[in-house]
């Protein structure tokens, strides 16, 4: 069974590369699905498979620029893409995790930037689950008291209607964003990534986790348009991320060509599924993989203030996060695959009459 | 017009993406710890330059990391895209909508 098994040119560990395959299509499944880069899924999968952690988030992030690009290309087909609103964010996104960097190296300077870190991650992820499930429960009381009064809900409507709200600020200079089907000032777009990135700053992360609900919430974007867009901001900031790891010697490209085979199939199985489900379903479904990390992440901090009971802990948060990435990637396949054969039938039944 | 309107879309994107790279190069700079690739064992030529080329220049090996990421992910895409069309299922329409 050597022949599964390959060396890692930098990094000098054997590794198990059909793991690589897997762990890509996985992440491109669910990446692809929800807009996300999916780095708290794939960083403790290649530390499982042997990676050095240095090496695990640099190989994360080469492949994250590339599996999001493939889902930034399907989902543009679609036209799920808003290029402009895109490049809007990208302003306050690139300011945003800037000042959020500078803020963990003052941080850093009073010795509280572990803690500080930890818990603001805690508390961001069960906000957005809190977030999430509140829509979920309030859209289904529009829907009641719409049927109380015989009329139909709008099809594109939220149970929360923040973005609406701020859409009417109108501060000059405004923007059309067409193809999101959003109209507001220019500011909005900037200040929401100018947060979110923020936040990505500070917590080190992608920020796909943080900006797609933050485009469905504040912005307004329909939930399909939020994903395809914030994965092209995920493709262009994991190639920023992909060159800054990489100058600095934390790369193996190897690793993540070989799982880019992997995420190329699993992106276009999470980008077609989206087809399939409607703007809720994925909703409901991203709050879960929401409260899956969150759970990781607590049993983590639990492992770091109880030292005795380290192990297990973070073996079952690392039970944790497989467990939810396989849940979810199995259900997500599923909806294409029903989707898919449900439409290819209607096809030959429109055909045969 | 619409693959000038693509082109103009990269090319903003890559010039967006450069000022995030400035501050990173120069916080690398400052790295302490050099990590080697150890090519004493890597039988493989093409492994073996590629190690080889990271020893030498992290720069380069950056480079070429930077170039090797957007043409492989767009030419996966496209090959998992042909096979994906081959399906029979409409890749171009998808209905708008919440629930």
């Amino acid at each position: 069974m050597e022949w599964l098994y390959m060396t890692m040119p930098i990094a000098g560990v054997n590794i198990f590369w059909p793991g690589l395959i897997i762990l890509g299509l996985g992440v491109g499944i669910i990446g692809g699905f929800f807009g996300l880069g999916g780095a708290w899924m794939v960083t403790p999968g290649l530390n499982i498979l042997g990676f050095p952690m240095a090496f695990a988030i640099g190989t994360d992030v080469a492949q994250m620029a590339g599996k999001s690009l493939i889902s930034t290309l399907r989902h543009g087909r679609f036209g799920n893409v808003d290029y402009l609103l895109g490049i809007t964010m990208l302003i306050g996104t690139i300011i945003g995790v800037e000042i959020g960097a500078q803020m963990v190296m003052w941080l850093e300077r009073i010795g509280q930037v572990d803690k500080v870190v930890r818990w603001l991650y805690v508390v961001l992820l069960a906000v957005i689950a809190w977030i999430v499930f509140t829509d979920v429960v309030k859209r289904r009381q529009k829907e009641r008291k719409a049927k109380e009064k015989n009329v139909e809900v709008d099809k594109l409507a939220s149970g929360l209607d923040w973005g609406t709200r701020l859409q009417a600020i109108h501060v000059p200079p405004m923007i059309h964003f067409k193809q999101a089907g959003v109209y507001c000032s220019m500011w909005l777009p900037i200040c929401v990534s100018l947060f979110t990135g923020w936040l990505a700053g500070i917590l080190g992360i992608g920020g796909g986790l943080i900006r797609m609900p933050a485009l469905v919430y504040l912005v307004g974007c329909p939930t399909h348009l939020a994903v395809g867009t914030d994965l092209f901001e995920v493709a262009i900031s994991g190639l920023y991320g992909a060159a800054s790891y990489t100058y600095k010697g934390r790369t193996e490209l190897i690793a993540a060509i070989i799982m880019l085979c992997g995420a190329a199939i699993g992106a276009q199985i999470g980008v077609v599924a989206t087809k399939y489900v409607k703007g809720y379903g994925i909703r409901v479904v991203f709050g879960l993989a929401v409260i899956g990390c969150l759970i990781s992440v607590l049993l983590k901090l639990l492992s770091a203030e109880f030292p005795s009971a380290g192990a297990l802990l973070n073996t079952l948060a690392t039970i944790d996060v497989l467990g939810f990435v396989s849940a979810i990637s199995i259900y997500i396949t599923m909806c294409m695959v029903k989707g898919a054969q449900a439409e290819i039938a209607a096809k030959k039944l429109a055909a045969g009459k | 017009m619409k693959k000038m309107r693509r082109l103009w879309t990269i090319i903003c994107c890559c010039a967006l993406s450069l000022p995030l790279l400035a501050p990173s190069l120069a916080f690398a700079a400052k790295a302490e710890i050099t990590i080697v690739a150890d090519t004493r064992f890597i039988d493989n030529s093409i492994l073996h330059w590629w190690a080889q080329m990271y020893n030498n220049s992290h720069l380069a090996f950056a480079l070429m990391t930077m170039a090797i990421i957007p043409i492989l992910g767009g030419f996966l895409g496209f090959v998992a895209d042909f096979f994906m069309k081959m399906t029979g299922i409409d890749l171009e329409h998808r209905e708008l909508a919440e629930k």
